[in-house]
This record gives structure tokens, sequence and C-alpha cells, in this order.
């Protein structure tokens, strides 16, 4: 209907500056030649700043009318005292606006328009989330980029943001999200840090003085296949969606792939489980690209893998009871970045490194990247504890992305700090 | 370590209320994990030191609720994908919480640490004494193995007399 239409290029003006409050939208349907006349005077009447929505055409066809509240008493004078009846089709312009703008960032589908109006509040799909490092791109061109590293088993790209203020090959911080599918407040968690990013470099605070030396490598949905496959049909899915021979059950753990202690104790040789390891190290792209990734970067000085749940900061190793040899490094500043996060919703945090905190686990992403000599190497489990788990209320997003973001940036920070 | 038994552990706990994160309650517990692969459930002997809340009224609300609907409560997926649990259903949650916590008791090891994911299903069946009863299937998430795993199990339930496990 063409009133949706023109109501739909009002938003786009409603984004700017122009208010529409208190204006209506009124129809006249002349029932005679001389009503025509008199409708067609208003016309021109420039000072009344009448919109048009249906010109008059002729007898028996609508004329629709937005006017401008003050000069609605004039208008309907103007009508009244000729005679002419008219009916109130919207009574306030703006608050239509406003419910619809409300509507479309809430429950519709629909793709919001850049990232000021992109709902931070929810949970998004792939392609939502794909549209939205598209609008940030577009929207911060010096500054962002984006980078396909490769592509999954289902062929979907693997896309990495990077965040530069110029300089060759700069030293960088890495940190990835949604590696393991299912826990869902990561990748939003991403969403929320990559914007926060572009809004610190704009306001020239928080992180912008570590861009000026620094460059930030964010990867969102480091599991597509899986994040998609978590959408459509299995919300508890946390592996890769890779078929290997010999095994009708499907995936890999990608924490679980990388070359660090692989196959040892900590992991699963069968196929059918949440922790299998995968026929070799690497076999899955969505962890091959990030190491041929790191091998040639060869500048990244803090990698960053974030998890949920159980609200814990993790260092190496988890494939050996063999402390670390930065291990007091580490653990010191684990304990910052922890009281760091704290300090925002009083959320309690543990730390320590993998195989004393949470468990025994091999094949690791950090436990390689740590001896591929990246020192400061975590691992974050964020919220919650358990109550909801994976099924983490999106109210909660924000809030967690928040908090966590004090204590990454206290990481970063100490790498900027501590060159080697 | 007792020899021959199993190992036995003392803890000093502090239980959050979930509804009242400033509401907190100390106790003591001795958990004895039995030896070997016999799959029984650890004892435990748990003491109070203090009052847990009173929640008789809503309890009772609840139930008079329940009693009085036409047709049996039937629900899935609680919480959906997005963590949404609806305002009506939250008692069910919390009851399957409850269920899944005695599951969680009869099937723990040293090395198993559960949580309740999702109630995939529950279904109300209508008795002819004062007890509601509830069949759920339940997502039970297990930390170490990182496993998901379905349990159907049964509830009973009654404000005074309170829930009871009728099927693990």
């Amino acid at each position: 209907m063409r009133l949706l239409v023109l109501l739909a290029a009002l938003v786009a003006v409603a984004t700017c500056t122009e208010t529409f409050v208190g204006h209506q939208v009124l129809r006249v349907v002349p029932k005679s030649d001389e009503e025509l006349q008199k409708v067609q005077e208003l016309q021109d009447l420039e000072h009344l700043q009448l919109d048009f929505w249906l010109a008059p055409r002729g007898l028996g066809l609508p004329i629709d009318i937005r006017v401008p509240f003050r000069s609605l008493q004039q208008v309907k004078v103007h009508l009244e005292s000729n005679g002419i009846s008219y009916s109130i089709m919207i009574e306030d312009v703006q608050a239509l606006l406003d419910e619809e703008q409300t509507q479309m960032l809430r429950s519709s589908r629909q793709l919001p328009l850049n990232t000021n109006t992109f709902n931070y509040e929810t949970y998004h799909t792939l392609d939502e989330i794909h549209n939205f490092i598209d609008l940030l791109v577009a929207e911060n061109p010096n500054l962002v980029s984006k980078l396909e590293i490769g592509r999954s088993t289902e062929n979907r790209p693997l896309y990495v943001l990077k965040f530069s203020t110029g300089g060759t090959n700069r030293p960088a911080i890495w940190i990835d999200t949604g590696i393991h599918s299912r826990e869902w407040v990561t990748q939003a968690s991403g969403i929320w840090f990559a914007k926060k990013i572009v809004e610190d470099h704009a306001n020239n605070e928080g992180v912008a003085s570590i861009l000026e030396t620094m460059d930030i490598l964010l990867e969102i949905v480091t599991n597509p296949d899986g994040f998609a496959f978590t959408h459509t049909t299995n919300r508890m899915w946390r592996k890769t969606r890779s078929k290997h021979s010999g095994s009708i059950c499907v995936g890999v753990d990608p924490n679980r792939n990388w070359d660090a202690g692989f196959g040892d104790a900590g992991a699963s040789g069968n196929p059918c489980t949440e922790t299998y390891h995968g026929p070799y190290a690497n076999s899955e792209p969505e962890v091959k690209s990030i190491v041929d990734f790191v091998k040639s970067h060869g500048n990244i000085k803090a990698f960053i893998s974030i998890h949920s749940y159980s609200q814990l900061l993790l260092y190496p190793y988890g494939y050996t009871e063999t402390p670390a040899p930065d291990q007091q490094e580490l653990h010191e500043l684990s304990a910052k970045a922890v009281n760091a996060l704290s300090s925002l919703y009083g959320t309690k945090y543990k730390y320590g490194s993998i195989i004393t905190t949470i468990y025994r686990a091999s094949g690791s992403s950090v436990d390689w990247t740590y001896n591929q000599g990246i020192k400061y190497s975590f691992t974050f489990e964020l919220r919650d504890t358990g109550r909801y788990g994976f099924l983490l209320p999106a109210k909660q997003i924000v809030p967690t992305a928040e908090e966590t973001w004090l204590a990454l940036k206290v990481i970063i920070e100490h790498a900027r700090d501590n060159t080697y | 370590d007792i020899d021959g038994v199993g190992h036995k552990y003392c803890l000093e706990l502090e239980l959050e209320d979930v509804l009242d994160k400033d509401r907190t309650v100390s106790c003591t517990a001795e958990v004895l994990y039995p030896l070997g692969s016999k799959t029984s459930a650890p004892d435990v002997q748990v003491t109070v030191q203090g009052e847990l809340r009173s929640t008789e009224e809503a309890d009772q609300e609840f139930y008079n609720r329940i009693r009085s609907l036409e047709k049996e409560l039937v629900a899935e997926n609680i919480p959906d994908s997005h963590g949404n649990v609806p305002p009506e259903l939250e008692p069910i949650h919390l009851l399957a919480s409850v269920a899944s916590g005695y599951v969680i008791w009869q099937n723990s090891t040293e090395n198993t640490k559960f949580h309740l994911a999702q109630v995939k299903h529950v279904k109300q069946v209508k008795r002819s004494d004062e007890d509601l009863q509830f069949d759920f299937v339940v997502l039970l998430h297990e930390m170490v193995s990182q496993e998901v795993l379905p349990w159907e199990l049964t509830l009973l339930w009654h404000p005074q007399r309170g829930a009871r496990v009728s099927r693990d």
C-alpha cells in the first residue's frame, strides 16, 4: 500500500532531524467539482506546508494530505466551512513513526539501516551478523576492514574484522568469539566489542590510544556452520559440522583440534562425542585458517579466545600440569583483569591455568598460541555459572559484554606496555 | 580417603537464593563418594545453619492455579533459545531444576559437573490425589565431557509435602 511506502520514506527522514509531532493525515473524497476545487486551493497556500500523499485527481478519488501541526486548525476550518467532510487517517504521524521504528528494531527481522539502530540487546542470526559487519566497515572505512581468512566445511566465509589506524603489520591483539557455536553470549559480545572499538576511536577514549600503535583483530563467528546449525536445528550444538570418514557422527570440537598436546588426555577420540579432537591437528578449516593467519601475520602479541559459561579467566596449559614459564605474570595479570571485570556489576570470576581451574583439555587454541610465543594467551568463560548456562537471557548480553570489555582492556594495555 | 569405602569431603557452603541474590544461608555438608565403578549415588549429609525463606503463599497460589487449569499444562523449550522464560512458566522451570537436582545427585561422581541446560518438554498429568504431577524431558549439561544428555523424569509436588522424583 502506498501509505506504507511513504511511511517508510518518512522513517528514513525521521532518523535525521525532522520531526512530525502532531502532524495529521487527513483524507477528503470530493463529491463535487466545487469540493475538488476547494481542496485544490489548499495546494497553492505554500505557507501551510501541506504534503499531498494522494493528490487531487478526480471526483470520488481520495485526497490524502499530511498537515503540519500549526496548519491543522486553518485546514480544518477551510474544509468545514465549505461543508467538505474529511476523516483523520493518522492522528499523530510521529507516534506512528516511533512505533514502527521500535517494532523494526525489536521483533522484525528486517535489516537495520546502520550500526546505531542495530539491536545489541538481542541474539542475531548469521545473516544479521554479516550485515552488521558490512555496515560497520562501510561506516568506518578508515578504521575497519573485513578479512576473509578461509572457508568453513560447509563453505561459509570466515571473517575477521581488522581495526587499524595504519602502519604496516603492527603488533596486534587477536580476539575470537563463537568457536563453540552454542555459546551465544560470546558472538553477541563480539558484536558489541566491534562497535565499542569504533566508538572509542571516534571519541578518542578507551582503546583509541591502543590503536595508535597496535591493531585489533576480531573474529566474531569463528564457527559459522555450527552457529547456523544452532539456529536451524539444535540450539545445543558445539562442534564444527565436518564429516570424517568412518563415522556417521558429525563434527569436531574446534577447541581440541589445535596442535598442542593433540590427541592427549583431555580430548576424545570418539567422533560421536562433544570433545572429539578430530582425525589430526588442524583438520578443521575453521582452525587451520586461524593457524595460517597467525603464522603469516607473525606479530600477534595477545590471543584471547572467548567461551561461555562458568565465569573464569584461564591461561595455559590445559594439556599438561607443567606450569607455563610465564605463569606468575599471567596469574597476576588475570587477577587485575578479573578485578576490573567485577568492578562493574559485581560478577565473580575465578582464574588460573586451564588444567587447575576447569579441567584437563588438550589441543586447545591458547595452548598452541602460547607455544608459538604469544605470551598473553587467555581463554574467557563468560556468564553465567549454570542457572541459564548456554541459554543466557538476552538482557544479559550488554552487561556481560561491558564487564568483559574492562578485563580485555587490562590485558590489551598490558600487552602494549610490555613489549616482547 | 576412607580405605575400602571411598572419598569423603567436608564442605562449608554458602547457599544463595536464586530469586533473591542478597539472601544467603550458610551450611555444612559431608559428601561420601563410594569407591569402585558401582553406579551408586554419593552419600550426602547437610546441615543448614539459618532459615530458608518461606514461600508458602506463592506455593499455594501456584498450586491453585495449576489445579484450576481446564487443560493439562504442556510446554516446551524452557528457557527458549534466547534465554526467555514466560513469567507463568517460571515456577515450572524452578521445579524442573529441583527435579534435575535429584537426578544430578544420583548420577554424580568426583569427575562430573552437571547443570540443567533446558527443559525440552513438560507435560502435566492430572492425578486423583492432591499432588501435582509433571512429566519432564530435561537436557542436562555435563561440564567435563561437555555432553548434553536428555533425561526423562517425573516430579510429584505438593505445597506442604514438597517435591519427589518418582521416575528417573
